[in-house]
C-alpha cells in the first residue's frame, strides 16, 4: 500500500507489521510521534501488544530486556539524552543478548540544550555492543525496522535503527507499505533457546568470574572474556546474515541490495563523499551539480555503522584519488568516527586514497546545498597533505 | 542461511552446588551442626530442614541428619540465623586448617 507519511508513522507502522508484542517508551523530542501512534495501535486493538508506559528511559529499555529475556518480541524507541540515560541497561542488552529493536530518531546531545537533529546520540553509543543501522529515507525506516527484527532475532543481539530526527522523523514522504501477510511470511516467529522459563529454570548473567569454572554437570562454563568474545565474533557474524536477509527481503518485496553502504556514481568517480543518514540523499543533488563541472565526484552512505562492513567499504573507496567524510558528530579532541573508521579500514591498501574530514549540521545547524558544492568543489582542489583535525563547515563565529 | 551458530557462549547456569566455583575458598566462618539439638536429628522424624531450604549454594542435605558440603558451603552464616532451634554454630574456619608443621 503506498503511504504518505511521517518517518515516525513509517517507524511505527514497521513495529505494528512486525508485531512487536512488548513497547515500552518514554516520549522525547523528535521520537514522541512515533510512540504516541504505537500507544494509539495497542489502544484501537490493531496491534496485540502489551503497551508499558515508563517513568524513564532506563526503565523502558529495563523493561524492554525483562520482556526480551521472558521471549517476547520488544521493541522502544528514543532520541538524544534518553539514549544517554538508557546507556548502562543498553551495554547490559547487548551483553544479555536479547534481540531488542530500538528505534532512535537521532538528535544532538546538551549541553547546551537543542532538540535539532545530529548523529552524536547514536554515535556516542558506538562501543556498547548494539547493531546500528542508519536509514536514509522513509521507506529505510520502516524496511529497515522489519529487517532489524529478523536481524536481532538471528543473531541474538539488539538492532538500533537511527533515523535523522525532524529531517526525517517529522518530514512527509511517500513509502510503500508491505502486506501483513507479506511480512509475517517473511519474518520467522521468536522462539528463544533460551529464556526464562519456570518449567526450566536457569541463573542468566549472575556475577561471572574472570575465569572459566566447571558448571554443575562438570562441564567448562565461560568466564566472562570468553561470553565478550562471542559477542564480538557473532557481530562480526552478523554482516553476512544482514546481507542474508536483505536478499531475502528483496525477493519478497523488490527493495534493498544495499544492506551495507549505498554508493551514487561512485563507480568511476575519482572523489567520493562518505556521509551516514538522510544527508547521504541530499548529497546528490551536490553530486550532480558537481558532475556537469566535470568533477569525477560520487557520494556513499553507510547503512550499516557497527558492526563495521571494512569489507564493502574497502571495496568501494580503495582505488580513489579522495575521500571526504561529513559527519554529523565527533570524538571531540580527536575526529569524527566515521572518518577514523573509515582511515583504519584502506589502512593496509596500496595506494591509499587521501581523506579528508568535515563536521557540519551540529544541533540541528542547517546544510545548504550551496555550501556544500563550495566545500567540496574546494576540498578537491586543494588536494595538500590532509590534516587530521576536521574541519568545520558553516561555522559562522569563532572566537 | 548459513548454519552459523550465534551465542554459543551466555551467562547462563542452573541452581546446585558449585555452580558459583569452588565457594568453599571464601569460608572464613564454618557451619557446624549440633546433632543433638537438631530438631530432625534429635527427634529422628523429617521435620524442619530450614537450613536445607535456605541455604543459598544448595549445599545441604535434606538426611537426618542433614549434612553439609564444606568443598561449596561459602560461610555465609544465612543457615544459622535460619535454624528455628539455634543448633548451628559458626566457628572459626582457621582452626579446622591443616597445621603447618
Ligand atoms: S553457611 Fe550455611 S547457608 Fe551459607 S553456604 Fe554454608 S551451609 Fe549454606
Ligand atoms: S534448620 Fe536447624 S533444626 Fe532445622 S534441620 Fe537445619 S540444623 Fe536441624
Amino acid at each position: 500500500m503506498h503511504m504518505i507519511e511521517s518517518g515516525n508513522v513509517a517507524a511505527a507502522t514497521g513495529v505494528k507489521l512486525a508485531r512487536a508484542n512488548v513497547i515500552a517508551a518514554y516520549p522525547i523530542t523528535p521520537q514522541t510521534p512515533l510512540t504516541e501512534k504505537l500507544s494509539e495501535f495497542v489502544a484501537a486493538g490493531e496491534l496485540a501488544a502489551e503497551y508499558i508506559p515508563v517513568e524513564s528511559e532506563h526503565s523502558a529499555m529495563a523493561v524492554c530486556i525483562a520482556a526480551s529475556s521472558a521471549g517476547a518480541r520488544a521493541f522502544t524507541a528514543t532520541s538524544a539524552n534518553g539514549l544517554l540515560y538508557m546507556n548502562e541497561q543498553l551495554h547490559w542488552a547487548a551483553g544479555a543478548r536479547l534481540p531488542i529493536v530500538m528505534c532512535v530518531a537521532n538528535r544532538g546531545i546538551g549541553a547546551p540544550w537543542t532538540v535539532w537533529n545530529d548523529h552524536q546520540d547514536t554515535i556516542s553509543q558506538r562501543d556498547g555492543g548494539w547493531i546500528q543501522i542508519y536509514a536514509n529515507d522513509h521507506q529505510q525506516i520502516i524496511d529497515s525496522v522489519i529487517k532489524a527484527f529478523y536481524l536481532a532475532q538471528t543473531v541474538s543481539i539488539p538492532v538500533m535503527v537511527c533515523y535523522d530526527g525532524y529531517i526525517l522523523s517529522h518530514t512527509y514522504m511517500p513509502f510503500e507499505k508491505p502486506d501483513q501477510d507479506q511480512v509475517d511470511a517473511f519474518l520467522p516467529p521468536f522462539t528463544p533457546e533460551n529464556m526464562l522459563d519456570p518449567d526450566r529454570p536457569y541463573n542468566f548473567n549472575t556475577v561471572t568470574l574472570p575465569d572459566v569454572r566447571p558448571d554443575i554437570h562438570g562441564q567448562t562454563a565461560p568466564g566472562y572474556m570468553e561470553i565478550r568474545h562471542c559477542l564480538h565474533q557473532d557481530m562480526r557474524g552478523s554482516i553476512q546474515v544482514l546481507e542474508e536477509i536483505d536478499k531475502k527481503f528483496q525477493a519478497a518485496f523488490g527493495r534493498g541490495g544495499h544492506p551495507f553502504v549505498e554508493p551514487y556514481k561512485c563507480e568511476d568517480a575519482d572523489h567520493v563523499v562518505v556521509c551516514m543518514g538522510s544527508l547521504s540523499y541530499h548529497f546528490r543533488d551536490v553530486i550532480d551539480l558537481l558532475s556537469q563541472e566535470g568533477l569525477k565526484i560520487g557520494v556513499m552512505g553507510v547503512q550499516l555503522y557497527r558492526p563495521f562492513p571494512e569489507k564493502a567499504i574497502v571495496e568501494a573507496l580503495y582505488q580513489k584519488k579522495s575521500i571526504m567524510v561529513f559527519e554529523k558528530a565527533l570524538s571531540y579532541g580527536n575526529q569524527g568516527a566515521l572518518y577514523a573508521d573509515i582511515k583504519s579500514a584502506l589502512y593496509p591498501c596500496e595506494n591509499r586514497p587521501e581523506m579528508k574530514n568535515f563536521i557540519l549540521g551540529l544541533g540541528g545547524r542547517e546544510i545548504k546545498t550551496s555550501i556544500l558544492v563550495e566545500t567540496v568543489r574546494n576540498a578537491v582542489k586543494h588536494t595538500a597533505a590532509s590534516d587530521d583535525h576536521p574541519m568545520w563547515v558553516g561555522l559562522k563565529c569563532q572566537e | 542461511m548459513k548454519p552459523y551458530k550465534f551465542s554459543n557462549f551466555l551467562s547462563k547456569s542452573e541452581s546446585g552446588p558449585g555452580d558459583g566455583g569452588r565457594t568453599g575458598s571464601w569460608r572464613v566462618l564454618r557451619p557446624v551442626i549440633d546433632t543433638t539439638v537438631c530438631i530432625p536429628s534429635k527427634t529422628g522424624k523429617p521435620a524442619c530442614f530450614n537450613c536445607w531450604l535456605y541455604c543459598p549454594d544448595a549445599v545441604i542435605t535434606k538426611t537426618i541428619p542433614p549434612v553439609i558440603d564444606y568443598e561449596y558451603c561459602k560461610g555465609c552464616g544465612i543457615c544459622a540465623q535460619e535454624c528455628p532451634a539455634n543448633a548451628i554454630e559458626m566457628q572459626d574456619e582457621s582452626q579446622f586448617a591443616p597445621k603447618e608443621k
